[in-house]
């Protein structure tokens, strides 16, 4: 969903700039709470994951592709402050390497494709980790869950962003339809993709998934329970 | 990344390094970026495919760095399927470089309550 220059009038594109600028300032901050020796080797790979995956466009449908945006399994993976950073990365390497997404686009790309999905992935991933039992091989199906809600509420931001500053008169019902239809079917992918991810690292390293500590934290702590008083 | 075998503590169960996780995931991320991707859609993506549909793609102007030498994942320089599987793993180096030296720098900062000075990149 790369937006391209010329989508959005020039407010608008300053706009989402500013709340990109925003949301990565405050990322650096939260991210050094995030970033121990478990999240920090993780970080840089977990941006050149999100990279590779996105030039994986698969079909939806006739004639249409969709490709992942990342911010679920980032933030699942190493937090969701480091995510932010990690996508936005993501985001300047393409438009500046790779001329995909706008220049002046920057700020809506990494206002869309990161932080919303981010917001909305890990949200709903952590929505659902409260209330459901504390079990390790739920992680990367709430992960799933979370990318798969992400990806059609980022093109309802992108619908509403049009609506102000969008450069052609469309009709918004039928731009709502057409952008939320496809991009429900890109969500499986996206769903799909982030289950694998997060459960390819859980089978391994269980530790090195962020998401999975409280699982893993009620595990250590019915242990301690069992071998009472043993403490090391 | 010095406590590589510290994870393992008394468990009992053979672990793997967080180094040959890495670069397990970086393996698997060239090979998606240089190989895979050379078999991917090349539809429109589902925005594209909107702003045809709906009659406002011909508001896109033409892209600041399009003649780019790695422009459009294709690095032009090389015939066929070889620039793109260069570009795809180009790009997978520069971000890794980028957002480990990002995580770096915001690591090095000092203590959780200090103020951020501005010099940062």
């Amino acid at each position: 969903m790369h937006v391209p220059d010329g989508f959005f009038d020039a407010p608008t594109s300053i706009a989402t700039g500013v709340v990109a600028v925003a949301a990565i300032g405050v990322s650096l901050r939260g991210a050094r709470r995030e970033l121990d020796d478990r999240t920090a080797p993780m970080a840089g790979l977990v941006a050149a994951f999100v990279f590779a995956a996105q030039m994986l466009n698969f079909p939806v449908g006739a004639g249409t592709s969709g490709h992942l945006m990342g911010g679920a399994v980032a933030a699942v993976l190493v937090g969701p402050w480091t995510a932010m950073l990690a996508t936005s990365v993501v985001f300047v390497v393409q438009t500046l390497m790779f001329a995909d997404g706008g220049i002046t686009a920057i700020g809506t790309n990494i206002t869309v494709m990161g932080l919303a999905t981010v917001v909305v992935g890990y949200g709903v991933f952590r929505g659902l980790q409260a209330v459901l039992p504390k079990r390790l091989a739920l992680v990367p199906v709430l992960a799933g869950i979370g990318a798969f809600a992400s990806v059609p509420v980022a093109s309802l931001l992108f619908v509403a962003l049009y609506a102000v500053g969008g450069a052609a008169p469309v009709p918004l019902d039928t731009l709502t339809t057409a952008m939320v239809g496809v991009h429900s079917l890109i969500g499986v992918g996206e769903g799909l993709i982030t289950f694998l991810a997060v459960a390819g690292i859980l089978a391994v390293r269980p530790d090195l998934v962020r998401g999975a500590r409280p699982v893993l934290a009620e595990r250590t702590l019915e242990i301690r329970t069992e071998t009472t008083g043993v403490t090391a | 990344m010095s406590g590589d075998a510290g994870t393992g503590t008394s468990t009992g169960r053979r672990t793997v390094s967080t180094r040959a996780v890495v670069v397990g995931a970086l393996l698997v991320s060239l090979l998606l970026a240089g190989v895979v991707s050379l078999y991917a859609a090349s539809t429109p993506d589902g925005l594209t495919k909107v702003s045809q549909d709906q009659g406002f793609a011909g508001t896109e102007t033409e892209h600041g760095a399009a003649d780019g030498p790695f422009a459009g994942y294709d690095a032009g320089f090389l015939d066929g399927d070889l620039g793109g599987a260069v570009a795809g793993v180009a790009g997978v180096l520069v971000v890794l470089v980028l957002g480990t030296a990002l995580t770096a720098v915001v690591r090095r900062r000092p203590g959780a309550d200090e103020p951020l000075d501005q010099t940062g990149p």
